[in-house]
């Protein structure tokens, strides 16, 4: 603290702050964001490993051969299937029963706050089918799931392997916890109406009807969700993030990898392929911006994201059919199961050796939290450099002599048109994440508009208007105050996000704090075309773009191209992430609209502080 | 001004019912940074059952506190949400009536001395004065973390309640009033027994001829006149505690609890982390080095500080905040809400952004770091470990700022605020 009560030092340290603020500012930025493009190269990013000791003897040789069994049920599974028009629930309890698990079945309605056009529901009702392989010589007090998503159109192989597996399983001695065969309906809202009946809460504001459910089976400790729609395979993506950036544990998708290598299997992340030697640098930041982009999303990767809302360590593998040469039987993919099960089934105690918190370049390396976090940091120092500016403007040290006192006279603090503008900006926030929900009924029936194109409308309708709102200041330095304010509340918001999400929190702190440290009355037109950039709506389409062009496999097929494709989309994914936050607790529309538009938007005041 | 007190109290009250009768008050009562092992209200309502049941409240581990507590909430827990409220509004009233005593005695103060150079600049005005207890009573009844404190019914509030009144029995220089209120003090919480040296100078400035040095004969008899006020309170206190239940189990469980720091839960403050982490064997060396640092500071502030006795109290509140054993923010609160009396020294801080910003992040660090540690289980106990001692340094640095500031405005009192060196240059103040 010597630095701090030295007078001289901590004159001369505040002489240089303020003398080269701008310099620091943009050497704080440019740093952040070049730090962010090094992440895949070898000092930053280092080689996995498995670190939890426990999980190593489950790597032994497989003795599942149950492939053609697990044929023969998914092509039953799929006739059943087509006969009943939906998940053939009794079919599933005879089958289970008849391979020896115990079955219990859970039927869960939700009623959703408008339509999804989507996915085309509102009104959901479905049954969730559980088959338990009950561990012969433990007291069911721990559990692993392995969870089958039914879907009409696919994934019945997925279903036939699982049983066969299960089957396969009962027959084992060495089960230390209980193993769960979960085929859930309506995906993500299946698994949570199964998630919330099994650990007796409900995770959002939507009330879930669901039946009783039986055969508990202790905590659960780690899940597995498959996908697979072909009787081949070629190769394995995992899917890592679940709601709102969640990771599981990295040991997980270690093991995974791992044990795909055992079994020679090909196993990639995010749909590409690992990063070959030439050009290394790029594929890796390609896998590690789409997983980026995913989190910042806050949807889920895939069904498992769920789990880990509850605290359950999961990993969604899709199995890949492409027109490569090498395809995997399911007997090898059931060897992979099974090693991973077993694995999990020597887990002693929760996964807690490995990071929670990492980027993966690719499988084979991986940026801890002590590494990315440099770049958040770097770039909330420049908030923090330019909120010391201001402060030094309004409080000018009298030692430091007549320089910046004669800029102002501090009697005159315009306490009213800064906490004015204040309180209108969160009003407004407020307006735009209550305003869609309450309004879409009556805009929907006024202008004759399906009811989510209505909520987006609302939405961007309430954003648009609330530019207009007054915002004039009494006093010419009136917008230090505030932006002093809004640089403030909008460092305190990246800081909390960089702890909860951080890809979301970077992207947001990269376009925003240029626009906020730049925004005063003097520059008003660059202030204003910056602020625009930067605003929540231009950063989510941009958002939306970036995914669109570095998605392997490129837009969603039948959507129209171009911008004009793209903005119908971003409406689209609006209306979806309300939905979403209302259904399965996601928090992206609660953030951009109760956090980021109010910063935004005194921002945008002392942009049009009239001087 | 007595209707803006007024006008006040009812936002207060109106605020505090609004949050009582919302969804938040559960999530606030959960809150670890508020209900420590020793104030937890749901502790209380344990012991209460415990009684009802013919156990003795200290069976087990749960209950910390005093028999006093039992004794009013035996009769008042269906209306704690009531008792609460009245309490900090209480606690507010009384802030202000001291807070204007201690304006008026400032101001007197101020008269009473010889100013050698100009010094107008830095001299109390009669109008910042005249507003400065309402500035008080507003810092402490509106502030977010006495609103959090009382709903979440720590029983902090009370131990706050019991300080305000000391303050305002010292400031009235009633030595009876002062000594049974300190004694109250100290038996809640102990640690407010520190501020016995503090209120005796005050008082002594009044009450006691000639000048204040160890070799007045005066001095020394106050000092053990009061000292023997103080112990005969505080040991009819224990008796009366001791006659309630017929045991005397409760010192263990309330003063060994405090001083031994068997609960490590964490809070806001910088033992329970250390003390997990700390082998066994050291951990008796280690508790007196941490609780020394509670007591410690008194002797030294008392002898830069003699003549300011008012400044010292407020000093030494704001210590034990920071270096007490179950800590929680209510202590915070309290002590913040004296700020507004030395506005006069705003000045002389350096440091005042950098402790707000800090103590912002705190505020938004404290809650998320907590959820990830306890509910995803992602983060682990050093995230929130980081963000207590981020916290710790924040206020000590508010606090050396604040003692710094008013060393200063008392040099430049003495000597004038431009001073020059011998060559006419500006002189510059160095800390040594």
């Amino acid at each position: 603290m010597g630095l701090l009560s030295d007078p001289q030092n901590r004159e001369r340290i505040l002489c240089f702050l303020i003398r080269h603020n701008s310099k620091l500012c943009i050497l704080c930025y440019a740093l952040g964001l070049v730090w962010f493009l090094l992440l895949p190269l070898p000092p930053l990013s280092a080689p996995t490993y498995i670190s939890e000791n426990a999980l190593l003897p489950g790597l032994v040789e497989g003795t599942f051969g149950g492939g053609s069994q697990a044929l023969v049920l998914s092509r039953d599974f799929a006739a059943h299937k087509d006969l009943v028009g939906g998940l053939p629930v009794e079919w599933l309890n005879k089958t289970m029963t008849s391979l020896g698990l115990e079955v219990h079945t859970q039927t869960f309605a939700v009623d959703l706050p408008f339509p999804d056009e989507i996915n085309e529901r509102y009104h959901v009702r479905g049954t969730n089918v559980q088959g338990v392989v009950r561990a012969r010589r433990a007291a069911s007090t721990e559990a692993l799931v392995l969870h089958v998503p039914f879907l009409p159109e696919a994934n019945d192989q997925a279903t036939g392997l699982a049983l066969s597996l299960a089957a396969h399983f009962r027959k084992q001695v060495y089960w230390a916890k209980d193993l769960i065969v979960l085929v859930t309906e309506h995906d993500l809202l299946g698994i949570q109406a199964w998630l919330g009946a099994y650990h007796g809460i409900n995770l959002t504001s939507m009330g879930v009807r669901s039946s009783e459910l039986g055969g508990y089976c202790g905590a659960l400790q780690a899940a597995l969700t498959l996908q697979l729609s072909s009787d081949v395979a070629t190769s394995i993506d995992l899917q890592l993030h679940g709601p709102n950036g969640l990771l599981p544990n990295l040991d997980l998708p270690n093991l995974v990898h791992r044990l795909c290598l055992n079994e020679k299997i090909l196993c990639t992340t995010q749909g590409l392929l690992p990063p070959q030697e030439d050009n290394a640098w790029w594929q890796s930041m390609h896998i590690m911006l789409l997983q980026a982009l995913g989190q910042a999303s806050t949807q889920p990767a895939s069904e498992h994201g769920l789990f880990l809302r509850h605290r359950v360590e999961a990993l969604g593998l899709k199995a890949i059919n492409s027109h490569r040469q090498e395809k995997v039987s399911l007997n090898k993919l059931g060897r992979l199961l099974e090693g991973v099960f077993r694995s999990l089934n020597n887990l002693l105690e929760r996964f807690h050796q490995s990071f929670f918190f990492y980027l993966l370049p690719s499988l084979q390396n991986y940026v801890s939290i002590g590494n990315y976090a440099p770049c958040a940091a770097a770039i909330l120092v420049v908030l923090f450099l330019c909120a010391i500016e201001l402060w030094a403007k309004l409080n000018p040290d009298k030692e430091r002599g007549a320089r910046e006192a004669a800029a102002l006279n501090q009697a005159s603090i315009p306490w009213l048109s800064v906490i004015g503008s204040i309180v209108i900006a969160h009003g407004l926030g407020i307006a735009l994440y209550v305003g869609p929900l309450v309004a879409h009924q009556s805009a929907a029936n006024y202008f004759d508009l399906p009811e989510d194109e209505a909520v987006s409308l609302t939405a961007l309708g309430i954003g648009v208007s609330s530019l207009s709102l007054p915002h004039r200041g009494s006093t010419p330095q009136g917008w230090i105050w505030l932006k002093l304010f809004a640089l403030l509340e909008l460092g305190m918001l990246l800081l909390a996000l960089d702890l909860l999400n951080f890809p979301l929190a970077f992207m947001l702190a990269i376009a925003t704090v240029p626009a906020a440290v730049f925004s005063q009355p003097s520059h008003k037109t660059a202030s204003i075309a910056l602020l625009l950039v930067a605003s929540p709506a231009a950063l989510s389409l941009m958002g939306l773009a970036l995914q669109t062009e570095l998605n392997p496999h490129g837009p969603p097929s039948g959507q129209l191209g171009g911008f004009i494709g793209l903005f119908l989309r971003w409406l689209q994914c609006l209306s979806h992430s309300i939905l979403e936050h209302q259904s399965l607790g996601t928090n992206l529309y609660p953030l951009l609209t109760l956090g980021l538009f109010p910063c935004w938007l005194q921002l945008w005041h002392v942009a049009l502080w009239k001087e | 001004m007595d209707l803006w007190l007024l006008f006040l109290c009812a936002l207060g009250v109106a605020v505090r019912a609004a949050i009582f009768y919302s969804p938040l008050s559960g999530a606030i009562s959960e809150r670890v940074e508020l209900s420590t092992p020793q104030t937890a209200w749901r502790r209380v309502v344990e012991a209460l059952t415990l009684l009802d049941l013919g156990v003795s409240p200290y069976e087990g581990d749960t209950f910390h506190e005093t028999p006093m507590i039992i004794y009013i909430f035996h009769f008042l827990i269906d209306y704690s949400e009531l008792v609460f409220t009245v309490v900090d509004i209480t606690t507010t009233v009384i802030l202000y009536l001291s807070a204007k005593k201690t304006a008026l005695h400032l101001w007197e103060k101020q008269k009473s001395r010889k100013w050698s150079v100009d010094v107008s600049a830095i001299l109390l005005r009669p109008k910042s004065l005249h507003w400065l207890p309402l500035h008080v009573a507003a810092a402490y009844l509106l502030n977010p973390l006495t609103i959090a404190t009382c709903v979440a019914r720590s029983t902090c509030a009370l131990h706050n309640l019991l300080l305000a009144l000391l303050m305002l029995a010292t400031q009235n220089n009633s030595i009876i009033l002062s000594a049974v209120f300190l004694a109250l003090a100290s038996y809640e919480s102990l640690y407010p027994v520190v501020l016995l040296l503090p209120v005796i100078l005050q008082l002594a400035q009044k009450e006691v001829k000639g000048k204040l040095t160890l070799r007045n004969p005066y001095l020394l008899c106050f000092i053990l006149e009061y000292t023997v006020v103080f112990l005969g309170c505080l040991s009819v206190l224990l008796m009366l505690s001791y006659s309630l239940l017929y045991s005397s189990d409760f010192i263990p469980a309330v003063y060994g609890f405090i001083l031994s720091v068997p609960d490590l839960t964490p809070n806001v403050g910088l033992f329970w982390y250390f003390f997990t982490e700390v082998f066994e064997h050291f951990r008796l060396f280690f508790i007196c080095i941490f609780q020394l640092n509670a007591f410690i500071y008194t002797l030294p502030l008392i002898i830069v500080l003699s003549d300011h006795p008012q400044f010292l109290m407020f000093i030494q509140i704001a210590l034990l905040a920071v270096f007490k054993s179950y800590p929680n923010l209510g202590d915070v609160a309290f002590y913040l809400a004296l700020l507004p009396t030395w506005a006069h020294l705003n000045r002389y801080l350096r440091n005042s952004f950098l402790v707000l910003c800090l103590l912002l992040s705190c505020g938004v660090l404290f809650p998320i770091l907590w959820h990830l540690w306890v509910f995803s289980g992602s983060a682990n106990a050093n995230f929130y470990y980081a963000a207590t001692l981020a916290f710790s340094t924040a206020q000590i640095l508010l606090i050396s700022d604040y003692l710094y500031a008013f060393r200063r405005r008392e040099f430049h009192l003495k000597h004038g605020i431009e001073i020059k060196t011998e060559d006419g240059r500006k002189m510059m103040v160095e800390l040594k």
